[in-house]
């Protein structure tokens, strides 16, 4: 037995910290084609003064400190490149507070997408979050730090603009609050203090938030789906640009792919509608389907397709069904809505040359502000050919992103590297000197935002 | 290639020319009728092949057995006058390609039921009304297999259903049936109308669903015990391929002891469930399909319905919730019988 193992087993017990090689091998990878890296340990943490704790050992020691919340990022970014200690934060699910009037909520780092969305239908009904398309074990405070989605993006933007306050364990060990909280207030807001946004999209080299709020919204009575369907692409754009004008969709996603086979080449959209009385959505369907997309309907271009009731988050994860053995993996970027078309023609393309089915999907962002725009690649897990081709399908569409003026969202480490050759130079070094003084032993997620 | 068998001398010799003049969608008088039939037949343009909601109905309403609905929709495709826009017609058309592999064929040679496209429907087939009973399609990735395409009547595609419907058949033909009781009427219509319509042959004999239920349920007379629920009946579209079938709507409802409503759309005179209509080019399709919708609900409201009972499985998705939403309980005909036999369906604990 270790030094390190038995000062984790102090700080924790001996039940939540582990040096056994099958439990390492689970921690070694996602579930993505990155190559796996084992842990030396893994804690699981309950509280904030254990995850302190945790990061004073390791600087101590010189380890390195991979945080992880749900682990399905994909990209790589909670696998431990250089070993170390793997901090699984799944522990650490209380949900302290919601705040009816406020509409927020105060949340551990491991509380779960699916956790909030049951525990706020149960006791706050009228209130909901914006729920990424990930598995509902995803965890509220990885998505936020990664610039995550949901699906009230359309109205209110990223998941990480509906941050209302976070709590930080440093990577010295140092503790700190930000927002209103940072003053001993309630955490309503994040504002108007002096901004420090060092936390989000870091990929866990700056600390690990241990807690966080987020805003809440009024989940009307009724919530559903419509779709629409057009054959051409170029028509994407502009049929975004008036559906989002009209600002009565909680929700805006189209995506093409050639699985099922109805649908390839076409281009479908899903817009959430909601409302809290039949009036209200039947005004609000006149105005999206017969008002603003009736011209495409009546020339042919467009066809309407039906609003179904309830909500039926979109799970790219489907598509691991493409191919035996059950992998995919997607390169996500944030992206201008006018490139749409070439983002389908190209990723297409590309899916097509590795012999991989096609699954491209655009999420809108803000009221036609942007998308987060991903090429998923399905693979066989047990066949290292079919991962190699899902690899270079990835690599070469984080290389296409850059190319139609884009930006990799979530990169990997060849993502990461890719943005860091085209970094504004003045912007790297300070990147580079805000890395330095938060974590000068270097043990943060190592291997992550490498080289600034 | 198969042609439809239309009489042209037929329409110039009606009296009623009631497959215009009953329309429930389209206004025409009874005396433009036999005019705009007669374009029809004879490939000219006409604003019934423009406004027609390919609700099926005209079938029924021709007394003379001569096929105005084939006929409209045969020059709606030479005419490239599309019902629906261009992309609900490609995507309808690549829904019904298989593409998950060959079904395996077991040979029956007796009667069997065909779930066509309705493969993840067999909770609604189950207990002793089928009993012993084999059934095809079951597989949700082969469906397509046994899928009758008679759903390319809405979009204007007579074509489609001439090329692949044979080979649809043959594979029905390969499981050696003597008859095949359809799951879905539109099946039912597929080979007891459609096929004779136009030519294909049909080397079994199609059994309607409801002749079946109301046969098993004749067998099984001792179990029932009279529901006594007051229901409304939702006509499909494809029940007018096969009028003379819809009376056993009647016989089941009577013979279980449901009572049937009073309402003013019903039978001939039924409205569609809006599925189709919703997705149509004609400006104004959507809010159209919402106002017949409501018309008959609210109809079936005012009747006095506790229950509405459902044949087609597109129907019930497209109506089911809106009906229950009123208080309406939305029932599929089968589970409704297997009811009035002592059996308790999925999510029928509360009702008994």
């Amino acid at each position: 037995m270790t030094a390190i193992y038995q000062a984790l087993v102090d700080i924790v017990d001996a039940d939540h910290v582990s040096d056994r090689p099958e439990e390492l091998y689970i921690y070694s990878f996602d579930l993505g084609t990155a190559e796996p890296h084992r842990p030396d340990y893994v804690v699981a943490p309950r509280t904030t003064e254990q995850v302190r704790e945790i990061v004073r050992l390791a600087n101590r020691e010189k380890v390195p400190v991979v945080p992880l919340g749900g682990g399905l990022s994909l990209a790589g970014l909670a696998v431990p490149l250089r070993g170390g200690i793997l901090v699984d934060l799944k522990r650490m699910d209380s949900i302290i507070e919601v705040n009816e009037k406020g509409r927020y909520a105060l949340l551990e780092c491991g509380v779960s997408q699916g956790q909030l969305t049951s525990y706020l239908a149960t006791h706050h009904p009228g209130l909901t979050h914006s729920e990424p398309g990930a598995p509902p074990t995803a965890t509220i405070a990885g998505n936020v730090l990664i610039h995550g989605q949901g699906d009230l993006a359309q109205p209110y933007g990223f998941n990480s603009d509906q941050v209302n306050g976070l709590e930080v364990v440093l990577p010295t060990g140092d503790v700190c609050r930000f927002g209103s909280c940072a003053i001993g207030a309630s955490w309503f807001t994040n504002h108007p203090l002096p901004d420090v946004g060092l936390f989000f999209g870091w990929c866990g080299t700056t600390g690990i938030v241990t807690r966080l709020s987020i805003r809440l919204y009024p989940a009307r009575r009724i919530r559903g789906i419509g779709q629409f369907v057009v054959e051409d692409e170029e028509l994407v754009p502009e049929i975004i640009g008036k559906i989002t004008r009209t600002q009565m969709a909680e929700d805006v996603i189209a995506y093409s792919r050639a699985i099922p086979p109805f649908g390839l080449g076409l281009q479908h959209f899903t817009v959430n509608i909601a409302a809290d009385t039949e009036k209200e959505l039947e005004f609000k369907q006149e105005i999206i389907w017969d008002d603003t997309l009736g011209e495409y309907i009546s020339r042919g271009q467009g066809g309407y397709l039906g609003f179904t009731r309830g909500l039926d988050h979109p799970q790219v994860s489907k598509s691991s069904d493409y191919k035996k053995g059950g992998g995919f993996e997607y390169v996500g970027s944030i992206m201008p809505i006018e490139r749409y078309p070439e983002c389908y023609r190209r990723g297409r393309e590309i899916s097509e040359r590795h012999d991989i089915p096609y699954t491209v999907t655009g999420r809108i962002v803000g009221v036609g502000h942007s998308m987060m725009f991903a090429w998923t690649y399905a693979f066989n897990r047990a066949d290292p050919g079919s991962m190699r081709e899902a690899r270079e399908a990835l690599h070469e569409t984080d290389d296409l992103v850059i190319e139609l003026g884009g930006v990799i969202w979530k990169p990997g480490t060849y993502g990461q590297q890719l943005i860091i050759e085209r970094l504004d130079p003045g912007t790297r070094a300070l990147m580079r000197r805000i890395k330095e003084v938060l974590d000068p032993e270097g043990i943060m997620n190592p291997g992550n935002w490498e080289g600034v | 290639m198969y042609a439809l068998q239309f009489d042209e001398t037929k329409c110039l010799h009606c009296e009623g020319q009631d497959c215009l003049a009953k329309c429930q969608y389209i206004h025409i008088e009874r005396n433009g009728t036999e005019r705009e039939m007669v374009r029809i037949a004879r490939g000219e343009d006409s604003f019934v092949l423009h406004e027609c909601v390919t609700c099926y109905a005209c079938e029924e309403y021709c007394p003379m057995g001569n096929h105005p609905f084939y006929l409209i929709v045969e020059r709606q495709e030479a005419l490239r006058i599309s019902p629906v826009p261009r992309p609900l017609v490609t995507r309808a058309v690549n829904l019904g390609i298989p593409f998950r592999g060959e079904p395996a064929v077991k040979e029956i040679n007796g009667p069997l039921l065909n779930m066509a496209a309705f493969s993840e429907l067999t909770h609604l087939i189950q207990g002793r009304l089928f009993e012993g009973l084999p059934v095809i399609s079951t597989d949700g990735r082969k469906m397509f297999h046994y899928f009758c395409q008679l759903m390319y009547l809405h979009y204007a595609r007579s074509s489609v259903i001439k090329e692949r419907l044979p080979g649809i058949i043959a594979t029905i033909e390969r499981h050696k049936p003597t008859e095949v009781i359809c799951f879905h009427d539109e099946c039912y219509g597929t080979y007891a109308s459609y096929c004779p319509a136009v030519g294909i042959d049909v080397p079994f004999t199609p059994v309607h669903f409801y002749e079946y239920l109301y046969d098993r349920l004749t067998e099984l007379k001792d179990l029932i015990r009279p529901v006594g629920f007051k229901v409304a009946y939702q006509r499909p579209c494809s029940s007018r391929l096969s009028p003379d079938k819809h009376r056993f709507v009647g016989k089941i409802f009577r013979l279980i002891g449901a009572k049937e409503v009073t309402r003013e759309f019903v039978d001939e005179n039924a409205l569609c469930c809006g599925g189709t209509i919703q997705g149509q080019s004609r400006e104004g399709s959507r809010r159209r399909a919402a106002q017949i919708q409501k018309k008959n609900v609210e109809d079936m409201k005012k009747a006095g319905a506790e229950v509405c009972v459902f044949n087609c499985p597109a129907c019930l998705q497209t109506l089911g919730g809106m009906v229950a939403r009123e208080g309406i309980r939305p029932v599929h005909m089968s589970d409704l019988c297997r009811f009035a036999i002592g059996e308790t369906p999925a999510g029928w604990e509360v009702a008994r």
